[in-house]
């Protein structure tokens, strides 16, 4: 029998659960993560940059990738964008007669394309098998082959577009940045730093990096002043901690100070990035998003959290659903007979 | 789903023209996966870095899952709000539900780029629980597991198993408690699986009560394909439509499409993100579709009256799964923008190897809903009907 007291209580019980999804930001918010202190990054100054790719052509070697030809002889290297075999790439602002250099109009352009190492990664956060783990030390977002099942959320929900998928081949894997995480232990830093020839890409901690390129922007535009090339050393860095590094330790050199839009980006955007960067054209035009300072990992995992969170949530429902459905799964017999007179 | 002998097989052949192109289908399906597995998805697929989800996993398994919930719209409805009349929908709508989701799980495979580890989604140390995709995968799987079981009284009173169905009658409840529970949790879920995405996604579809939207439009949906399916399975096996039912139960859907759409409504507002519907952009034409195939069932069976005539009942049910479509296609691909627009230059449309396969798999869905109805006791007896 169908009574306005069972109705009720199926309201009760149905209710409850809809409640749930419609509240999600209550309790156990989850904030926003903050980089690490020891975070290693780049700094990569487009005004130092000049466009010479020996930083594509190292990564590639670093990491064992095959060239990629776009161009009418198979002969060189011409990757057009990041992809799972090409994981950094120097990409070129044009506009009009291009005849200056990191001037929007009329001018021209770069700016690297490569993984930004986020504070709150959301590919760390959309993988459901841990194949992206952010290191707890060095911050570096790494990609594990062995654990990944080729679901390709990561490449979705980054909003640089930088984890990709090797469509290619029945076997494929991720491809991205792991700022050459495999050669540190041989002293070896990133390759695309080690080979900049202009210090346009700096390999450091992201606190020291972020520091340098304060201390760029605080500049006037046209002075002269020392920018360091390959490795930033750490502030107050002992004789020891540098020595783990290999190559020179100042290869400093006197350059132009470049006219800077007064914005580090990566310093808040979605949370922060350990990748940073300085430019001289608009950010959104030379291909990097605008992005709000809350990473959607913080939202993703507290609207998870709070409805799953000890899985109290989904319990309680159950144990009112099992309730119910007892009460009115045993008369059955008799509800059908009713149901059809 | 206990002891209920109103239900019959349908009999009839089972090899006619329609289920050899079926089958036919399914064998196109084959072969493809075959191609895809051997040289990877790029072979098969236009899947691309800018839109690494295509239709395998937008409309097979997404949307494929939703257009499954008449199982547990139709469930709840009996066993949790208690309105036993509607008894005799539970089996057909369940089977329709059990053949989507199997699907959409084995669907998930093909599109697997290293499918050989997806164990690890249930392994703890791999297992990452703050991943929605990870609540979403347990959730599917333990729900086809439970579904298999709350079908499971059809095959043993088909095979005359008297003693193991009773056993498994008195422990149903918990069964059909759970297989209410976690399609709540999973249909959510799969609208979460857009927050991470942040604002690569148009705020038209982007909001934290995506959750909230995806579940009450599922079950909307849920009632909207058992009134479809009804009307098809009654068509095809020139049956009487199951109308005393159908009348009332399309007016619960009209209930629950009206709180969808007010939760819809209102959090468009005090988002402001309404503006973004009026924008000269496809996105906003997508919304407008989407909006009125959703609107159009109030205007459809608004009244007892329409709501007694079948045909109406069958437009509203298309009306309400081709808003749900959109929805879904609208979330993930339309209003879906890799690099928030500075990376431009990736597009997306399926391959036709990667529409057969869709197709394959609706086939095969179709083609097994036909055979098990047609051989066990799933659709109501036709006597028990016409007494109406």
């Amino acid at each position: 029998m169908t009574t306005r007291r069972d109705f009720l209580r199926g309201c009760l019980a149905g209710g409850a659960a809809a409640a749930t999804a419609a509240v999600p930001e209550v309790a156990s918010a989850r904030d926003t993560l903050q980089r690490p202190p020891e975070a290693l990054g780049l700094l990569y100054d487009a005004t130092l940059c000049v466009g010479c790719q020996a930083c594509v052509a190292a990564c590639k070697q670093a990491n064992d990738n095959p060239p990629e030809f776009h161009a009418m002889d198979n002969l060189w290297d011409t990757p057009l964008d990041t992809s799972g075999r090409t994981f950094n790439i120097i990409k070129m602002y044009r506009n009009g007669t291009m005849q200056t250099k990191d001037a929007e109009k009329n001018g021209f352009a770069f700016m690297k394309t490569s993984c930004m190492h986020c504070a709150d990664p959301s590919c760390v956060s959309a993988c459901p098998v841990s194949a992206m783990i952010k290191d707890a030390k060095t911050g570096i977002v790494a990609y594990d082959p062995d654990a990944c099942i080729g679901c390709r959320y990561c490449v979705a929900a980054c909003p640089f577009g930088i984890p990709k998928y090797q469509f290619d081949s029945p076997t494929g894997k991720i491809g991205k940045c792991e700022l050459c995480r495999h050669r540190h232990q041989d002293g070896h830093y990133s390759a695309c730093a080690e080979v900049c020839p202009t210090g346009a890409t700096l390999f450091g901690r992201t606190e020291d990096l972020l520091a340098e390129a304060q201390r760029r922007l605080a500049l006037k535009p046209g002075e002269w002043t020392f920018v360091p090339r390959g490795r930033l050393p750490a502030r107050d860095e002992t004789p020891e901690q540098a020595a783990r590094w290999k190559g020179l330790v100042d290869q400093s050199y006197e350059a132009q100070v470049g006219n800077y839009i007064q914005h580090v980006y990566g310093e808040k955007e979605y949370g922060g990035t350990q990748v940073l960067k300085l430019s001289a054209v608009n950010f959104q035009k030379v291909g990097m998003p605008d992005l709000p300072p809350k990473s959607s990992a913080a939202t993703s995992e507290t609207i998870q959290h709070t409805l799953y969170g000890g899985m109290i949530m989904p319990i309680a429902v159950l144990a009112g659903l099992t309730w119910v459905a007892r009460r009115n799964v045993a008369p059955e017999a008799d509800e059908t007979k009713e149901g059809q007179s | 789903m206990s002891a209920h002998d109103s239900a019959a097989p349908v009999g009839g052949k089972l090899v006619n023209a329609f289920t050899l192109s079926c089958a036919m289908l399914v064998a196109m399906m084959a072969a493809i996966l075959f191609v895809r597995f051997l040289f990877g998805l790029g072979a098969a697929t236009n899947l691309n870095d800018g839109y690494p989800w295509g239709i395998w996993v937008v409309v097979d398994v997404i949307i494929g899952s939703a257009f499954a919930c008449g199982g547990f719209s139709v469930a709840m409805m009996v066993y949790i709000f208690n309105k036993g009349r509607y008894h005799p929908l539970v089996r057909p709508a369940l089977l329709a539900s059990l053949f989507g989701y199997t699907l959409a799980g084995i669907g998930v495979i093909f599109d697997l780029g290293r499918w050989w580890n997806f164990w690890h989604i249930f392994w703890p140390g791999y297992a990452n629980p703050n991943s929605v995709m990870f609540e979403v995968a347990v959730c599917i799987t333990a729900y086809i597991i439970v579904m298999w079981i709350e079908f499971s009284p059809v095959f043993l009173e088909k095979w005359g198993l008297k003693v193991q169905r009773q056993k498994l009658e008195k422990v149903l409840f918990v069964f059909i408690a759970l297989g209410t529970l976690l399609p709540m949790m999973h249909q959510s879920s799969l609208g979460t699986l857009l927050v991470v995405m942040g604002p690569q996604v148009n705020p038209l579809w982007q909001t934290p009560v995506v959750p909230l939207l995806y579940l009450l439009s599922a079950i909307t949906i849920g009632y909207g394909v058992v009134l479809f399916e009804s009307c098809v399975a009654a068509s095809a096996y020139r049956r009487e439509i199951e109308m005393n039912l159908l009348t009332p139960m399309a007016k619960v859907m009209l209930g629950v499409l009206g709180v969808f759409l007010v939760v819809r409504a209102t959090d468009l507002i005090v988002r402001g993100a309404l503006g973004h519907a009026f924008a000269p952009t496809l996105e906003a034409f997508f919304f407008w579709l989407e909006t009125i195939s959703f609107v159009l069932p109030l205007l459809l069976i608004g009244t007892t009256e329409a709501r007694r005539n079948p045909a109406r009942l069958f437009l509203a049910g298309v009306a309400i799964m081709l808003g749900g479509i959109l929805m879904r296609i609208n979330g993930f691909l339309i209003g879906y923008d890799t690099g928030l627009g500075v990376d431009p230059g990736w597009n997306y449309f399926p391959s036709v190897p990667e529409m057969l396969v869709t197709i394959g798999m609706f086939a095969l869905e179709v083609l097994g809903y036909i055979i098990i109805t047609r051989r066990f006791p799933v659709l109501p007896r036709e006597g028990a009907m016409a007494t109406h």
